[in-house]
C-alpha cells in the first residue's frame, strides 16, 4: 500500500498481539486497585454487606474494564473516523432525554437501559472531547487562529452546555464548559481571546444567576456559609467536614466511621464516598487515593505529550481534563472547597454512567497509547 | 510534505507548552486539595472530632424510684407501682390504624386517643413508640399479652409511677405528685425530664428533694435520625430517701370514716412528743388521681366543691376557736393574779360593759360561778368579766405561749399561724384604738381570734403535759441521727394553775352539768379532759327570725355555726391530745365532741405511741430497687 510510504517512521499496521504487548498494564492494574477501593468503601457503606452495592458495581466493573480494554485495541484511525457521529449520537441522546423530560413532565437525565441508567450528559463529556479532537486534527496552526474556524467547535461545546443547563444541571453543564476550553486552549487558540471570553463571562455573571433555578442558588449560598444552617441546606457539608476532620491522620478503621454508619453522612454510596474513606482511612487514605489518580492522570498527560498526531494528543489530553475535573470537583466539594454540585467520584463512587465513560475515556487514552507513532494526515484517515 | 510536518510541529510545540501549563496547573489544584485534607484532618481534627461524638452521643437521663412513705408500723403509704402502659410504633406497624382498631377491639381504647395517636405519629419519628393507654389492669395486660402476634407495633411497657395505698385517707398529710410546671425548674436535670413528677403539696412536697433522688445517666449512641443503636455507659442515680412518719394509717382511717359526710378536721398528738398520729381533714382528694393525671373535669369538680377537698384544714384551716379559747384566758387571768380560782362570778345570763349588752349562751344565766365551774359550763359571762380585769395583750401572750397565733412548724406547705390580737396589732393594721368590748369577744374565742385545728390540738397538749413546749411533727427521727430527743422547753406555766384548768377541763366531760357530758367513754374508767367550742360564722338576722328561722339547723349549710372541741386523755396521767372541728356542725357539745370522743378512745386503745416498734429497729437501708 503506497500508504506505508506516505507515513514514513510509524508503523501503520499493528497485530492484535502488538498490540496487547504495547497496551500498558500497569494503568490497567491501577484502575482494578481504584475500582477494588471503591468496591470496599461500597461494602463498608451497606454496613459490611455485598448488598446492595458492592456487587452490583463490581459486575458493573467487571463489563466495563472489558469494554476499556477493547477500545484500547480499537485502531485510533477507526475511532478518528466514527468521531463525529459519536459525537452527534450523544446530542442526539441529549436532545432525546430532554424531550422526553418535557414529555415525562420532569427533569429526566437518563435512559433506562434496564442494568443501568444511562445519563446522555454523562456520555457528552467523552464525546465532546472525541468530536473536539477530530475538528482540530484537520486545522493548521494558522487556522486556528482565524475567528472562522473557532466557530464550529465554540458551537460544539456550547449546544450540549446549553441542554444539559436546561436538564438542569449546572455542575455537568460547566464542566463540560471547561473540557471545552481546554481543549480549545491546548490546540493552540490565541490567548487574547480567551481574555476576551473570560471577560464577557464575567459581565454576564449577574445574567446567569438570574437565570438560575433557587436550589442552584441555595446550594451556592450554603456554600457560602454553612454553619449558618446546620439542619438545613448546609448540613450535607458540615457533617461531611466533621467527618473528614474526625478521621484525623489514620481514620477510624475500615467500617468504624461513625458519622457515615450513623447515617449522618448524606449519599455515602455516591457523591459523599470520599469523606467516608477519609474518615476511615484518615488523610493518609484520602491522600493515598489521589496519589493513585495523579498517577493515572500523569499518565494521561504523558500520552499526550507523546502522541504523533494532534487527534491523539487533544483525545489523550481531553479525557485526562475530564478525570481531572470529576476528581477536583469532588473532592473540593465534599471538603467544603466548593458548593455541591453532585458529581460523583469516578471509578469509586456507586453508579454505572460514571463509572462506563471514565473506563471508556481511560480506553481512548491507553488506544492514544498504542497507536502513538501513528501518523495521520490533517483531512483524516478519510484522506487516502 | 515538509512544510506540512513543519507546521505539525508548530502545532505540536504550543500544544507540550500549553498542555504542561495545563498539567502543572492540575497538580497545583490537587496540591490544594491535600492541603485543604492537611487543614480539616490534622489542624482541626479535634474541633470535629469533638463535633462527631456529639453527633453520636445522647445522654438519657434516668428517672430515680422515688423515695417510699412509711407510717409509723412500716405500712406503706406512698409507693412506687409499675404502671404499664400499651405502645404503638409506626415503623413497626403495617397500618397505625389497622393495630389501633384492633387493640380497640381487646382493650377500651377511645376515639379520643385514637385521634389523639394518629395526630401525634405524624409529628413523631417513625420508631418512637407512642402510648395508648397507661395505668392497665392485669387483666388487660395479658389479654394484650395473648394477641400480641395479631397486633403489628404494639408493645407494653413498664414504668413507675406513684401510688397511694390508702388512697384518699392519707391526702393531706401526703400530698400528691404531679409534673412540673415551668415555674418549678430548678438546676436539677431531672425536673426537665418529660413525665417527671415532683411533690406538689403535703410532705411529698416538704420533703421533695430528699426523696427525689439523684439522676442516672445513660450514654447511648444514635444515628441521625435520633434512633438508638448501643447503651455506651451508664451511671445508675440515687434513689430517693424513705420517708417516716409519725401517723398511724389504721387510726387516721378510722377517723376519716367517723366523720363520715362532714368536712372538718382532726388532729391527734403525743402530749409528750408531738408526734402527730393523725391528721384528718375531710373531705379529701384521690392522690392516686393526680398521679394518674386529672381531667378537666375532675380538676373543675375538685376546685368548685365549696367543702374544700384540696384544702389541709387541720394545717390551714383558720377557724374562731370559741369557748375552746377559754383556758388561754383562764390560765391568763390566774397568771396575772386577777382572780382566784375559788371566785365567783355572778352570771344573769348577760353581760353590761357601758351601753353594750353581751350575751351568754345560757340565756337564764349560770348564776354563781367559779372557774372550774365556769369551764364545765362554758360560762361567757365569767369570762368576759376576766377577760376584762386581764386585757387583751395578757390573754394573748398566754395564747402564743400555748401555740396559738404562731406557727406550729409542723412539715406541711403552707401552713397558716392564725390570729390571736393585741392592741397594739388593730393600731398598726386597722389603724384603729382597741376597744374593750372586743376583749370581751376575744376572751371566749370570738372575733378577731383564728386559730388552726392543729394549733388547738397543740394548746391542749401544752395543758396536758403540765406546759412543756410541744410541737407537732410528722416525720418519725432517727435517733442515732438527732441524738436524744430534747426534752421539750417549759413554757413557765404554774402547775397549779394548769390542775384548775385541767379539773374545769375534766368537768366538762365528767361533772353533771359538763358540756360534753352526754358522750361518755365506753369505758367509764377513762378519765377525759375536755372543752367544746362553738363558733359564730354569722348571726341569725332579725329577718330571718321573723320568718321562723331559730335553730341553727335552719339555715344554709355554709351559715351555720362550726363546731370545735378539744381533749386529752388519760386526765390524770395524759399521752394524746385530741382537736377536731366539725364545719358549720352546729354546737360544739352535739356534733363535735362525739367525734373527738370516738377519736381518743380509738387512740388509746390503739396506744399507737406505746407500741409502734422503734424506728432504729428498722431497716437501716431506706432504698428499694
Amino acid at each position: 500500500m503506497a500508504m506505508k510510504e506516505t507515513m514514513g517512521l510509524g508503523e501503520t499496521e499493528l497485530t492484535l498481539g502488538r498490540k496487547i504487548a504495547l497496551l500498558n498494564w500497569a494503568i490497567v492494574l491501577l484502575v482494578v486497585m481504584l475500582a477494588a477501593i471503591g468496591c470496599a468503601m461500597l461494602f463498608s457503606a451497606a454496613g459490611g454487606s455485598w448488598d446492595p452495592w458492592a456487587a452490583r458495581q463490581a459486575i458493573r466493573f467487571g463489563v466495563g474494564i472489558t469494554g476499556m480494554i477493547i477500545v484500547a485495541l480499537m485502531d485510533i484511525r477507526f475511532i478518528m473516523r466514527w468521531a463525529y457521529l459519536a459525537y452527534f449520537g450523544a446530542l442526539a441522546l441529549l436532545i432525546g432525554v430532554e424531550l422526553a423530560g418535557e414529555v415525562g413532565g420532569g427533569a429526566q437525565r437518563w435512559i433506562d437501559l434496564k442494568v443501568f441508567k444511562l445519563q446522555p450528559s454523562e456520555v457528552m463529556k467523552v464525546a465532546v472531547v472525541l468530536g473536539l479532537a477530530r475538528y482540530f486534527h484537520g486545522l493548521t496552526h494558522e487556522d486556528t487562529g482565524r475567528i472562522v474556524y473557532l466557530l464550529p467547535p465554540i458551537l460544539m461545546v456550547l449546544a450540549p452546555m446549553a441542554l444539559v443547563l436546561r436538564q438542569p444541571d449546572l455542575g455537568t453543564a460547566l464542566i463540560l464548559g471547561m473540557i471545552g476550553a481546554s481543549i480549545l486552549f491546548v490546540a493552540g487558540v490565541r490567548l487574547w481571546k480567551f481574555a476576551l471570553v473570560g471577560m464577557a463571562g464575567l459581565a454576564a455573571l449577574p445574567i446567569a444567576w438570574s437565570f438560575l433555578r433557587d436550589y442552584q442558588k441555595a446550594r451556592i449560598m450554603t456554600f457560602v456559609n454553612p454553619e449558618s444552617d446546620p439542619l438545613g441546606a448546609g448540613y450535607h457539608i458540615l457533617q461531611s467536614k466533621i467527618a473528614l476532620g474526625s478521621g484525623g491522620v489514620f481514620g477510624k478503621g475500615f467500617m468504624n466511621g461513625s458519622q457515615a454508619h450513623l447515617d449522618f453522612l448524606p449519599e455515602k454510596q455516591t457523591d459523599f464516598i470520599f469523606t467516608m474513606l477519609a474518615e476511615e482511612f484518615g488523610m493518609a487514605g484520602a491522600v493515598g487515593l489521589l496519589a493513585l489518580f495523579l498517577m493515572v492522570l500523569a499518565y494521561g498527560l504523558f500520552v499526550a505529550l507523546q502522541s504523533r498526531n494532534q487527534f491523539g494528543r487533544l483525545l489523550a489530553f481531553g479525557l485526562t481534563i475530564n478525570l481531572f475535573l470529576y476528581l477536583f470537583i469532588n473532592v473540593a466539594m465534599v471538603t467544603g472547597l466548593i458548593p455541591v454540585v453532585g458529581v460523583p467520584l469516578p471509578l469509586i463512587s456507586y453508579g454505572g454512567t460514571a463509572m462506563l465513560t471514565v473506563l471508556l475515556g481511560i480506553g481512548l487514552v491507553l488506544g492514544a497509547d498504542i497507536h502513538r507513532d501513528f501518523k495521520i494526515g490533517r483531512r483524516g484517515p478519510e484522506e487516502d | 510534505m515538509v512544510m506540512k510536518s513543519d507546521r505539525d510541529q508548530e502545532r505540536q510545540r504550543v500544544f507540550t507548552r500549553r498542555a504542561l501549563m495545563i498539567g502543572a496547573g492540575q497538580l497545583a489544584l490537587t496540591g490544594v486539595l491535600a492541603g485543604r485534607l492537611y487543614y480539616l484532618q490534622v489542624m482541626e481534627q479535634e474541633r470535629y472530632d469533638t463535633l462527631a461524638e456529639d453527633n453520636r452521643v445522647n445522654v438519657k437521663l434516668l428517672a430515680p424510684p422515688r423515695g417510699e412513705i412509711l407510717d409509723r408500723f412500716g405500712r406503706k403509704l406512698a409507693t412506687n407501682r409499675q404502671n404499664y402502659r400499651v405502645t404503638v410504633t409506626r415503623e413497626q406497624a403495617k397500618d397505625l390504624r389497622v393495630s389501633l382498631d384492633r387493640l380497640a377491639e381487646i382493650v377500651e381504647v377511645s376515639d379520643r386517643d385514637v385521634s389523639r395517636i394518629l395526630k401525634e405519629a405524624k409529628r413523631r419519628r417513625a420508631f418512637v413508640p407512642l402510648t395508648v393507654r397507661e395505668n392497665l389492669s392485669w387483666e388487660e395486660v395479658s389479654r394484650i399479652e395473648v394477641n400480641i402476634p395479631d397486633l403489628p407495633g404494639v408493645a407494653i411497657e413498664v414504668g413507675l409511677s406513684r401510688s397511694y395505698p390508702f388512697g384518699t385517707d392519707g391526702a393531706h398529710v401526703l400530698g400528691y405528685v404531679s409534673e412540673v410546671s415551668e415555674s418549678e425548674l430548678t438546676d436539677d436535670p431531672l425536673l426537665q425530664l418529660p413525665g417527671f413528677r415532683i411533690g406538689k403539696n403535703g410532705v411529698e412536697k416538704v420533703y421533695d428533694e430528699a426523696l427525689r433522688g439523684s439522676a442516672g445517666r445513660s450514654h447511648v449512641e444514635v444515628n441521625a435520625l435520633g434512633r438508638i443503636i448501643g447503651e455506651l455507659e451508664r451511671h445508675d442515680g440515687q434513689s430517693g430517701q424513705r420517708l417516716d412518719l409519725t401517723i398511724d394509717i389504721a387510726l387516721q382511717k378510722f377517723a376519716v370514716e367517723r366523720f363520715g359526710e362532714e368536712s372538718g378536721s382532726a388532729v391527734v398528738m403525743d402530749v409528750h412528743t408531738g408526734e402527730v398520729m393523725a391528721l384528718v381533714s375531710t373531705p379529701a382528694f384521690d392522690p392516686n388521681a393526680f398521679s394518674r393525671g386529672l381531667t378537666p373535669a375532675e380538676w373543675d369538680a375538685l376546685i368548685s366543691n365549696e367543702r374544700g377537698p384540696l384544702t389541709n384544714k387541720a394545717a390551714t384551716g383558720v377557724y374562731p376557736p370559741g369557748s375552746t379559747f377559754k383556758m388561754a384566758t383562764a390560765l391568763a387571768a390566774l397568771d396575772a393574779g386577777v382572780i382566784t380560782a375559788d371566785q365567783r362570778v355572778w352570771c344573769p345570763g348577760h353581760y353590761k360593759l357601758g351601753t353594750g349588752l353581751f350575751h351568754c349562751w345560757r340565756k337564764q344565766g349560770h348564776g354563781h360561778v367559779d372557774m372550774r365551774e365556769a369551764l364545765e359550763q362554758s360560762c361567757d359571762v365569767y369570762f368576759y368579766e376576766i377577760a376584762k380585769r386581764v386585757g387583751i395583750d395578757r390573754i394573748t401572750a398566754m395564747a402564743n405561749k400555748l401555740g396559738l397565733g404562731l406557727e406550729t412548724g409542723i412539715e406541711l406547705p403552707s401552713e397558716k399561724r392564725g390570729l390571736t390580737p393585741t392592741t397594739s396589732w388593730k393600731q398598726a393594721t386597722r389603724g384603729q384604738k382597741w376597744v374593750q368590748g372586743e376583749t370581751l369577744i376575744a376572751g371566749i374565742g370570738q372575733g378577731f381570734v383564728l386559730a388552726t385545728p392543729l394549733q388547738l390540738a397543740v394548746m391542749s397538749a401544752r395543758l396536758a403535759n403540765g406546759g412543756l413546749a410541744v410541737s407537732p411533727t410528722l416525720v418519725r427521727r432517727r435517733p442515732a441521727e438527732d441524738g436524744e430527743p430534747a426534752e421539750p422547753e417549759s413554757l413557765g406555766l404554774s402547775k397549779r394553775h394548769l390542775d384548775i384548768i385541767r379539773q374545769g377541763m375534766v368537768d366538762v366531760v365528767h361533772g353533771d352539768r359538763g358540756t360534753a357530758r352526754h358522750t361518755k367513754m365506753t369505758d367509764p374508767d377513762i378519765l377525759v379532759a375536755g372543752k367544746t367550742g362553738t363558733a359564730q360564722v354569722r348571726r341569725i338576722t332579725m329577718a330571718e327570725r321573723r320568718s321562723g328561722i331559730r335553730d341553727q339547723e335552719d339555715l344554709p349549710w355554709k351559715f351555720r355555726h362550726h363546731a370545735l372541741y378539744v381533749c386529752f386523755a388519760p386526765a390524770d396521767q395524759p399521752k394524746y391530745a385530741v382537736a377536731v372541728v366539725v364545719e358549720h356542725g352546729g354546737s360544739g357539745s352535739k356534733a363535735a365532741a362525739p367525734v373527738a370522743h370516738d377519736i381518743l378512745e380509738e387512740t388509746l386503745r390503739r396506744d399507737p405511741a406505746g407500741t409502734a416498734p422503734p424506728l432504729a429497729a428498722r431497716s437501716e437501708e431506706p432504698r428499694e430497687g
